[in-house]
């Protein structure tokens, strides 16, 4: 009877996601191991040819650019959000809650508005650029769209504010009494913040850099739209294969690929964490 | 420290505002090409008015919002009170099979579902685009159900029961009240992640189902006609209501 009844709530959302979620990924993946021929049709029978592909120069570079893209945006929105999460649980905590509203709204306003904004605010015309011009900080025909410095900035700021929850949350919790023991003790504001607070914070800043690291790895639109002819993302060239292309087997190989790339550090870092957890007990 | 962290704070408080201020802005100005300032006009939000196509586009997004999150909140107190309640073997599974999706970047969940509507020969169109919502909002449902579920105290349960209440009394008396913040909360960002998801849908819909953010992209892929941005605007401040009823809504939850 037990068992009955746990069917009976489990299998609606298992039953959902087993054949929606579960099974789609499995014929992704199976593509993968298949072959096309010129035009892109899928061929009957198996091969590695699909995944040899990644092993070509081209696919490495494409691998390469995505790494570094999602690692520079992690690091600066990371780098970013530690201090504004400091600021946040410094604040009283009635006001607390009003900052985090703040930050949250402009994370649930429509992300394809936000991106489309940013082509207004880099536009050859705009503001932006009439003030770096005026400082001569530029030159008049320094392109600050449809370049990699423009899939930088959009990509920070769409992330970073999923890496100050987290990290507020963490900080909410610390301690602050500990600042004022160790500057007592005659520490500097530098060095308390660097060995009282931050390995403090390590856990949550590896959770941080997950939350900003997942999302910008499969980044699709971002590169689309303020990216230059170049600076494809692995998810652009993903979706050029399924789309135009129609080359269904590399897409897919492509896929695994990115799979990996986001599954990897996903694994490392929640084992990290939890090693990290039970060490403090 | 204390004052460099205000100033990041402050500067990244001006980060995350001004693309949005300077869409409200250039919403009301009078430039046909974006860019230089030419006055203010209310003409954009006028035209928007007379474009049949954006209506559409908007019916549409609703239409699946509504019935996408109604189904995936469902699904999400379900799954919810499953984990909750049992600890088997079937339940690790469960709880893997909901988790990740939340990794899962939206690209490849879209190219996923693709696979599977062309391999069973399913014609791409609005239903298709509700099923792929439902997929990705059950598992945001379900953490923040979950999550309130576990601050229950056991003891109010067995208080219930030793006064003579079934199971189904417990469930629709003491239960479903509690939960039902956290219920209406799930649902809010079920609606909203739906109604705002632009990957996804790209991969799964079919011709003649654009929905607005759909919409919106290939506007601004072919130009970017000022229309956009009064429409953006107005989403804008849409979104932003819905925000602070969603607050309100956990403000309260918190308080009591």
């Amino acid at each position: 009877m037990k068992r009955v009844k746990e069917w009976f709530l489990t299998f609606p959302s298992f039953g959902w996601l087993f054949f929606f979620f579960f099974i789609p990924a499995c014929i992704v993946y199976a593509f993968a191991f298949k072959r096309a021929d010129v035009t892109g049709t899928t061929l009957p029978g198996w091969s590695l040819d699909s995944i040899k592909t990644l092993f070509e120069k081209q696919s490495l570079i494409l691998a390469w650019r995505t790494i570094w893209l999602c690692g520079i945006t992690t690091l600066v929105s990371v780098c970013i959000a530690i201090p504004m999460s400091l600021h946040m649980a410094l604040s009283p905590p009635s006001r607390q809650q009003k900052l985090l509203l703040a930050i949250m709204i402009p994370l649930w306003s429509s992300f394809i508005v936000r991106i489309f904004a940013w082509k207004i605010v880099l536009h050859p015309e705009g503001f932006i650029k009439g003030i770096l011009l005026y400082f001569g900080l530029i030159e008049k025909s320094t392109p600050l769209l449809y370049n990699d410095l423009a899939i930088l900035i959009v990509m920070v700021y769409s992330y970073f504010p999923f890496a100050i929850l987290p990290l507020y949350s963490a900080a909410s919790k610390f301690d602050f009494h500990l600042f004022e023991a160790a500057m007592d003790l005659g520490a500097t504001w530098r060095r308390t913040f660097f060995t009282v607070y931050l390995p403090v914070m390590f856990p949550a800043i590896l959770t941080a850099s997950l939350m900003v690291l997942i999302p910008a790895a499969g980044a699709y639109v971002i590169p689309e739209v303020v990216g230059g002819s170049g600076s494809e993302m692995l998810g652009n060239t993903i979706a050029r294969r399924v789309l135009l292309d129609r080359n269904l087997p590399e897409a897919s190989a492509l896929s695994l690929l990115l799979s990996l790339l986001i599954f990897i550090p996903a694994i490392l870092i929640s084992r990290c964490r939890s090693s990290q957890i039970e060490g403090y007990r | 420290m204390r004052l460099f962290s205000r100033w990041v704070f402050y500067a990244g408080f001006i980060f995350l505002y001004l693309p949005v201020v300077v869409l409200i802005v250039s919403s009301f100005n009078a430039s046909r090409f974006g860019g230089a300032w030419e006055g203010f006009s209310f003409s954009w939000y006028q035209r928007l008015f007379q474009e049949p196509t954006i209506w559409h586009a908007l019916v549409n997004s609703f239409v699946v919002a509504i019935y996408s999150s109604l189904l995936a909140t469902l699904l999400g107190l379900t799954a919810a009170l499953a984990l909750h309640k049992y600890s088997s073997r079937l339940q690790k599974l469960h709880l893997g099979l909901l988790i990740t999706p939340l990794i899962m970047p939206d690209i490849l969940m879209g190219i996923c579902l693709l696979f599977l509507f062309i391999s069973i020969a399913l014609k791409l169109s609005l239903f298709t685009v509700f099923l792929a919502h439902t997929t990705f909002c059950i598992s945001y449902v379900t953490m923040i159900i979950k999550t309130r579920l576990e601050t229950i105290e056991p003891t109010v349960l067995e208080a219930a029961r030793d006064l003579g209440a079934s199971s189904f009394t417990l469930f629709w008396k003491i239960v479903l009240p509690i939960l039902s913040p956290a219920i209406l909360a799930g649902w809010l960002l079920a609606f909203t992640l739906s109604f705002d998801d632009f990957v996804i849908t790209f991969f799964v819909v079919g011709p003649g189902a654009t929905t607005l953010p759909v919409y919106i992209y290939s506007m601004m892929k072919f130009g970017a006609p000022p229309m956009i941005n009064a429409l953006s605007s107005l989403i804008l401040l849409f979104t932003a209501i819905i925000t602070l009823i969603y607050y309100h809504i956990t403000e309260g939850e918190r308080a009591s």
